[in-house]
């Protein structure tokens, strides 16, 4: 390993206080939702959903690249690992969405409020 | 340099999955990388079944917001998400603590990766502890709601003074004393049998509180898709509904749930459970290996790799609750 012996103590703070930071505000806008992101729709569902999902999806890569050292690791390593997790996910989770939305489509006249 | 085998040598050798090194990563990391992407898998599966059910049942589903609203010695104050947000903390926190464990171990720095890695530990633990008390609450529920035949629940709100409409307790607006009834458990009555679980008012106590309090109404699952709020009945459309009452309920089991629809409480329990056993195991490796350092295993070794191997899994819990967090609190 080429990093063997450097410290990395600095940067590892340095990511926890960006991490921390992104969690904070995704708490202050789950309790605050402001009217304007929360009661308007893009693309699919509320500007303030897209905010969290890019915002966890930040988190994931800070944890990822730094805690878990995938910057360290050769390309072809890293992306046999990301490239893989994140096709298999993107293409799972858009499916069962999109089943989802039909069965609401279908099920949901038939229910009597 | 993973695991150690159990031939006889004369030198005290470990496995290093040979001499090539694809990618320059050993083979125990390597195999440590594939093990998670695989879990991961399994995780995506789960949330996003949870998501096309949420879509399924998208105009009823329950709001987080109304579900987890306790914070421990804050009896009666609404505090949502503070508590999963003190979580998510915590189990980032440990997240620091593993890998500066990790760093400390690059640097052959026995004393220091024993102490990041009993703290990483501690943090474990905390966060296990926080998640049975989350369970705790969602179990024994807060307000109580009446289940209709189909089904539906049906909670109960009262005007707080300044227009708003809050959801109210069946203790805050039922008169009348707990019946005489005794549960049927498995050692009274007929032995071995146990009958249902009794609410602690029965459903004509609600009914007919409801009928006598003038400002109790009731709040419906579904969602009005102006306000993203859930629906309030008028005091007439409320008597209908209650018409079809079948039982109180109180609190969240795997059948039903006072905050709304059952599969709700379903994931909750198979997801966060299913992720606090990744904690759990965590902690116990978490734990062998702090004896293994503490005992000077990798200090022989010459390295300290199985630190790191541990410490992939324990991030890779954490960026799971992650995700857990977002999707089962915020969106």
């Amino acid at each position: 390993m080429a990093h063997a012996h450097e410290s990395n103590t600095g940067r590892i703070w340095k990511v926890f206080g960006i991490l921390s930071l992104i969690t904070i505000v995704e708490v202050g806008f789950g309790i605050v939702k402001p009217a304007s992101l929360h009661l308007t729709s893009f693309l699919g569902t509320s500007p303030l959903n897209w905010i969290f999902i890019i915002l966890t999806l930040a988190k994931a890569y800070g944890i990822t690249w730094a805690f878990m050292h995938m910057e360290g690791e050769k390309k072809w390593f890293r992306r046999s690992v990301v490239w893989t997790a994140v096709f298999l996910i993107s293409y799972l989770v858009t499916l069962l969405l999109i089943e989802g939305d039909y069965l609401y489509s279908t099920l949901a006249p038939l229910v009597k409020w | 340099m993973g695991a150690t085998i159990a031939a006889k040598t004369d030198k005290k050798a470990t496995w290093s999955g040979g001499g090539e090194k694809p990618f320059g990563a050993s083979y125990g990391k390597m195999m440590m990388w594939f093990f998670i992407v695989s879990d991961a898998l399994t995780f995506s599966g789960f949330l996003a079944a949870y998501g096309l059910t949420r879509f399924k049942f998208i105009d009823s589903w329950p709001i987080a917001d109304e579900v987890f609203t306790h914070f421990p010695f804050l009896h009666g104050v609404h505090a949502p998400m503070y508590y999963v947000a003190l979580m998510t903390f915590i189990l980032i926190f440990s997240s620091v603590t593993m890998v500066l464990a990790v760093d400390a171990g690059h640097q052959m720095k026995k004393k220091k990766v024993a102490w990041y890695m009993l703290f990483t530990i501690i943090g474990g633990i905390i966060f296990l502890g926080s998640q049975a008390w989350e369970w705790k609450n969602f179990i024994k529920g807060s307000y109580g709601a009446v289940q209709t035949k189909d089904g539906k629940i049906l909670q109960f709100v009262k005007d707080d003074g300044h227009g708003a409409m809050h959801q109210i307790a069946l203790t805050d607006f039922v008169v009348g004393e707990k019946g005489d009834r005794v549960a049927h458990t498995r050692k009274n009555g007929l032995w071995f049998e146990s009958g249902e679980t009794l609410s602690t008012y029965s459903l004509n106590q609600v009914v007919n509180s409801y009928s006598h309090d003038a400002s109790v109404q009731i709040r419906i699952e579904k969602i009005d898709p102006a306000t993203k709020q859930k629906i309030i009945l008028s005091r007439e459309e409320g008597s209908a509904y209650l018409l079809k009452a079948k039982q109180v309920v109180e609190g969240a089991d795997l059948q039903v749930n006072e905050y709304g629809n059952p599969i709700f409480a379903d994931f909750f329990f198979f997801i966060t459970g299913f992720h606090g056993f990744h904690v759990f195991t965590g902690v116990l490796i978490n734990i062998i290996i702090f004896f293994n350092v503490i005992i000077g295993t990798y200090e022989r070794r010459g390295h300290y790799e199985m630190v790191e191997k541990v410490g992939l899994y324990w991030h890779f819990v954490d960026l799971v609750w992650v995700f857990v967090f977002t999707f089962f609190y915020l969106v």
